[in-house]
């Protein structure tokens, strides 16, 4: 699409265009080469040689048990996170929709948790799971689950799923509100004189009729669980107790922050960077085919 | 809706109202915790009462801060993270909403290289290239500095994106009659097109305010000096404390402070909030 | 107030043109409209004029000057747009007066030169207003107050009624001719309706494909039309037409397979044989008796309108070729004039109501 309407100036769209175009280059286009370049180098201890390695770094990062690990760490927690998040928004959805006088107030009491910090909401259920104080932990001891996510890993990572489909549950629930909203009321009533329940509508006319919603979702809530969830992790279990909750960005981080081997950080940046634009991509053709630009 | 029964009534306002408690948990237990004395949290199980060290909890953590975060007082982590959220919310809008004019009101060399440049950033988070951003901020002296914290996280094309969508949808006509009237590129930009925007950019802050003050990752690597922090990332120095249990009183004060002003912000502008969030995944 | 000269105004885009070649001269205070159907190329010969497209060849002045190269707003002229163009988010007073703004016009002065623009356009209730709270024809008026402001050289309308509904663009067709009378402001005025053209012009430019077909007065176009797409374009129901020749006395016509017409004058002498596409308008047919006719009509529909009456209906030997309704002709009949379908019309041509046209190039020929 482009506008019929232009200005003619020689120099006004490029100061215009300037700034964001330095930005971009300088703190994105360069630093994402560097990331490209690095992950075919490697360093040795010290950092005073560098040597070309090709794509041993990617070998060496498939071979290792560790990154297998955080790998299937990652996919573990992004699907609980996105089953759990989309799962719980959905029914509060569908209640909201029915919902005839204060919607907007439940809305309102909904949305909020989306404006936590996803490192917040982690020291939050990390008090309430604490061992010795939380009041959760407290409450499982009670039914005779002995809550432990320091030496538990798999307490730890539902500690982080929890912690991060908490605060994920207003975004999902807004966009399934707005999406039941859109479903036209005279199928459901067409559905209902032609006999079908309740529950029978929900999944043969109204489900069906949300799947964009729950796709667009998805792509949303794994790139969320991927990406926007290192502050949970980090701030709270540290990817542990051993790698139980090292997932994939905790990693890059890590290796690279802490045990200082860019290359191998490296490598993995540039594995994540293909995951996302892959799904980035994904999200794209399906936009296209929704609305055209 | 077709059947409306008392029972399902019910069932609906009871399944919304336990939804809410859920989620409203937390913040409860968080809130009862930052009013209690150290010693009736350390001892056994949270109370779920408020206690009676309200003021003297929240005055201690605004103005003296942790020792466990460098002694920072959490008023001047509020501040930083509000000149943060201020800098990525303003300054992104400001330069997307000039590149999104230039490239959409101009025939230029060169204009679609700008164009790809600047959008295949929206392909990937801050995360996935964190360590060479960090060291291009390094080189550039950047760390410890308000600069270093935003500027880098202004590199992003989604708000190009949405401005460009926006400006694409202005009736040429307008911009035409503008030109019969006499009105040169920046004073069309300035008269029109900025006040036609005006939700759009308004419904954009909240987003990118809520964005810049949650960040966490980014202050964590680049702030060394404890007069940097910012809230969200000083509370993980408070938790993270060597051989001893935080003072958890505190740490959930600084919670509760560190939750307030994003969470004010989305509740006030609710339905910019919406919009806001609604454009900008599109 | 001033003259409008284009010659030989061409507009290309890239490979493809749009418009081949304009020449006119407007006269001072005079109105014309420009009419065709759509992507005739008759706004972007508007927009040339306007500057809001570059001329790729030719020349345009304005007042007897050449404003090829000059901005919009340096041409002195004043736009209504088919959408208005309002500014949505400014009262009516600034959307007026946002040009004079620019300009550097006296605070007083603008509130001067607005207010009488709302006075005679009855907007002042209005000012304070903002163009979403107005009616179409409220807003429509905004946009003629707009260009009234200014005191311009010339008025540029692009199709300014279409977005109205048929009563208000009557009214407001009445209103822009009385304005413009009152002013005298040069104007050029685009349009695809051709009532709207007619009523409107002093002058006319018939645009089809890029091309001037005729530029005439309105009553010059209905009656001398200079193309068989002219003809068919002005007019409404739509003039008809029919394949003949000259017949072999050279003194009447012959129009398909027989049907003959009493030649009265027939200027072409010499041309006996000559292939003819021959325009008849519905309203120039007489029903007369048989033996006076100079065709006949088999009707097969017949509209009532009240004071007229469209009878449609297909000659007596073209019926059968297909029996398609391509081949319908149209009589308009006073409403008074009683016939029903499956009636055979006898029908007289009014003198000097048949337009000859040459059937490979489309021109005229000869009226008779």
């Amino acid at each position: 699409m482009e506008k019929r309407v232009i200005f003619r100036h020689r120099t006004l769209p490029y100061l215009l265009v300037l700034p964001q175009l330095a930005i971009t280059l300088i703190f994105f286009i360069w630093p994402a080469t560097q990331a490209l370049y690095q992950s075919v180098l490697r360093q040795d201890p010290f950092g005073l040689r560098t040597t070309f390695v090709g794509f041993q770094n990617f070998a060496r990062l498939f071979a290792d048990p560790l990154y297998l690990d955080s790998v299937k760490v990652t996919v573990v927690f992004s699907i609980s996170v996105a089953a759990l998040a989309m799962g719980l928004a959905l029914l509060l959805a569908v209640m909201a929709d029915r919902v005839i006088k204060g919607s907007t107030g439940y809305k309102t009491l909904l949305i909020w948790p989306y404006a936590v910090a996803p490192a917040i909401a982690g020291v939050l259920w990390w008090f309430l799971f604490n061992p010795t104080i939380g009041i959760l932990a407290y409450a499982l001891r009670a039914v005779g689950y002995d809550w432990n996510h320091f030496i538990n890993g798999t307490d730890a990572m539902i500690l982080i799923v929890i912690a991060s489909a908490w605060k994920q549950v207003s975004y999902n629930f807004l966009f399934f509100l707005a999406g039941l909203q859109a479903v036209p009321r005279s199928l459901i009533e067409a559905a209902a004189i032609d006999g079908a329940g309740p529950a029978r509508r929900f999944w043969t006319i109204i489900f069906p009729l949300l799947s964009p919603t729950t796709f667009f979702l998805l792509v949303v809530n794994v790139v969320y669980a991927f990406f926007d969830t290192f502050g949970v992790v980090h701030a709270t279990t540290s990817g542990g107790p051993g790698q139980a909750t090292t997932i994939m960005v905790y990693k890059v981080f890590n290796d690279g922050f802490i045990g200082l081997d860019l290359g191998s950080s490296a490598a993995q940046s540039v594995i994540l960077m293909i995951l996302v634009i892959s799904l980035t991509l994904l999200q794209f053709r399906y936009i296209e085919r929704k609305v055209q630009y | 809706m077709v059947e409306r029964r008392p029972i399902t009534t019910f069932i609906t306002h009871a399944v919304l109202l336990l939804g809410v408690l859920i989620l409203a948990f937390p913040i409860w237990v968080t809130f009862v915790a930052s009013t209690h004395a150290p010693s009736a949290l350390a001892s056994g199980v949270v109370p779920l009462w408020p206690g009676d060290l309200f003021l003297e909890n929240y005055s201690l953590a605004l103005g003296k801060g942790l020792a466990a975060s460098g002694g920072v007082p959490v008023g001047r982590m509020l501040f930083n993270s509000l000149i943060m959220a201020l800098a990525i919310a303003i300054g992104k809008i400001a330069i997307s909403l000039i590149a999104a004019y230039a490239i959409v009101y101009f025939r230029f060399p060169f204009r679609m290289l700008c164009f790809w440049t600047i959008f295949v950033t929206l392909m990937l988070p801050v995360e996935v290239r964190i360590l060479p951003t960090f060291e291009v901020v390094a080189q550039l002296g950047m760390l410890n500095s308000y600069v270093g914290l935003s500027v880098p996280l202004i590199a992003s094309a989604t708000a190009t994106f949405l401005f460009r969508q926006f400006f694409l949808t202005v009736p040429d006509e307008l911009a035409e009659a503008a030109r019969i009237d006499g009105a040169g590129p920046l004073r069309f930009f300035r008269d029109i097109l900025l006040p036609l925007s005006r939700t759009n950019i308004a419904a954009l802050f909240v987003i990118l305010f809520i964005y810049g003050w949650n960040q966490y990752l980014w202050p964590l690597l680049i702030t060394t000096d404890e007069s940097f922090y910012t809230i969200v990332m000083g509370i993980q120095r408070m938790v993270t404390v060597a051989d001893a249990e935080p003072q958890w009183h505190l740490v959930m004060a600084t919670a509760m402070l560190a939750m307030l002003p994003p969470v004010v912000v989305v509740v006030a502008m609710q339905r910019l909030f919406v919009k806001g969030l609604v454009e900008t995944e599109k | 107030m001033a003259e409008i000269a284009l010659a030989g105004v061409k507009k290309r885009y890239g490979e493809t043109q749009v418009v081949h070649g304009i020449d006119v001269e407007i006269a001072d205070g005079e109105f014309v409209v420009i009419v065709g159907p759509s992507g005739c190329g008759k706004s972007t010969l508007l927009r040339m004029v306007a500057g809001l497209e570059e001329i790729s060849e030719g020349s345009i002045s304005i007042a007897g000057r050449v404003v090829n190269d000059l901005e919009p707003k340096e041409r002195d002229i004043a736009m209504v747009f088919q959408n208005y163009a309002l500014y949505p988010h400014m009262s009516v007073f600034d959307n007026m007066a946002y040009g004079l703004k620019i300009a550097g016009t006296p605070k007083a002065e603008i509130e001067e030169r607005v207010g009488r623009a709302a006075r005679m356009l009855e907007l002042e209730a209005l000012l304070t207003r903002k163009p979403r709270q107005l009616s179409g024809g409220q807003r429509q008026r905004v946009a003629m107050g707009r260009a009234i402001v200014r005191d311009p050289a010339a008025f540029l309308f692009d199709e300014p009624l279409s977005n109205l509904d048929a009563k208000l663009r009557v009214q407001m067709r009445l209103e822009i001719k009385q304005l413009q009378k009152d002013l005298g402001t040069t104007s050029l005025y685009v349009t695809h309706d051709q009532v709207e053209a007619m009523t409107l012009a002093d002058r006319l430019i018939v645009m089809n494909a890029g091309v001037a077909e005729q530029i005439a007065s309105p009553m010059q176009v209905y009656e001398h039309p200079e193309s068989v797409f002219v003809a068919g374009f002005i007019g409404s129901p739509a003039m008809n037409f029919l394949p003949g020749r000259v017949a072999q006395d050279g003194g009447s016509l012959e129009i398909r397979g027989g049907t003959a017409r009493r030649a009265e004058a027939l200027a072409i002498s010499g041309q006996a044989g000559r292939e003819l596409l021959i325009g008849v308008r519905p309203e120039h047919l007489q029903p007369v008796p048989e033996t006076e006719a100079d065709l006949f009509l088999d009707l097969r529909l017949v509209e009532t309108l009240g004071a007229d009456t469209l009878a449609h209906g297909s000659l007596p030997d073209t019926k059968s070729t297909d029996g398609a309704t391509k081949d319908i002709f149209t009589v308009r009949l006073p409403g008074s004039v009683q016939v029903s379908a499956g009636e055979r019309l006898a029908l007289r041509v009014a003198p000097g109501a048949l337009h000859l046209f040459d059937p490979d190039s489309g021109h005229r020929i000869a009226d008779l």
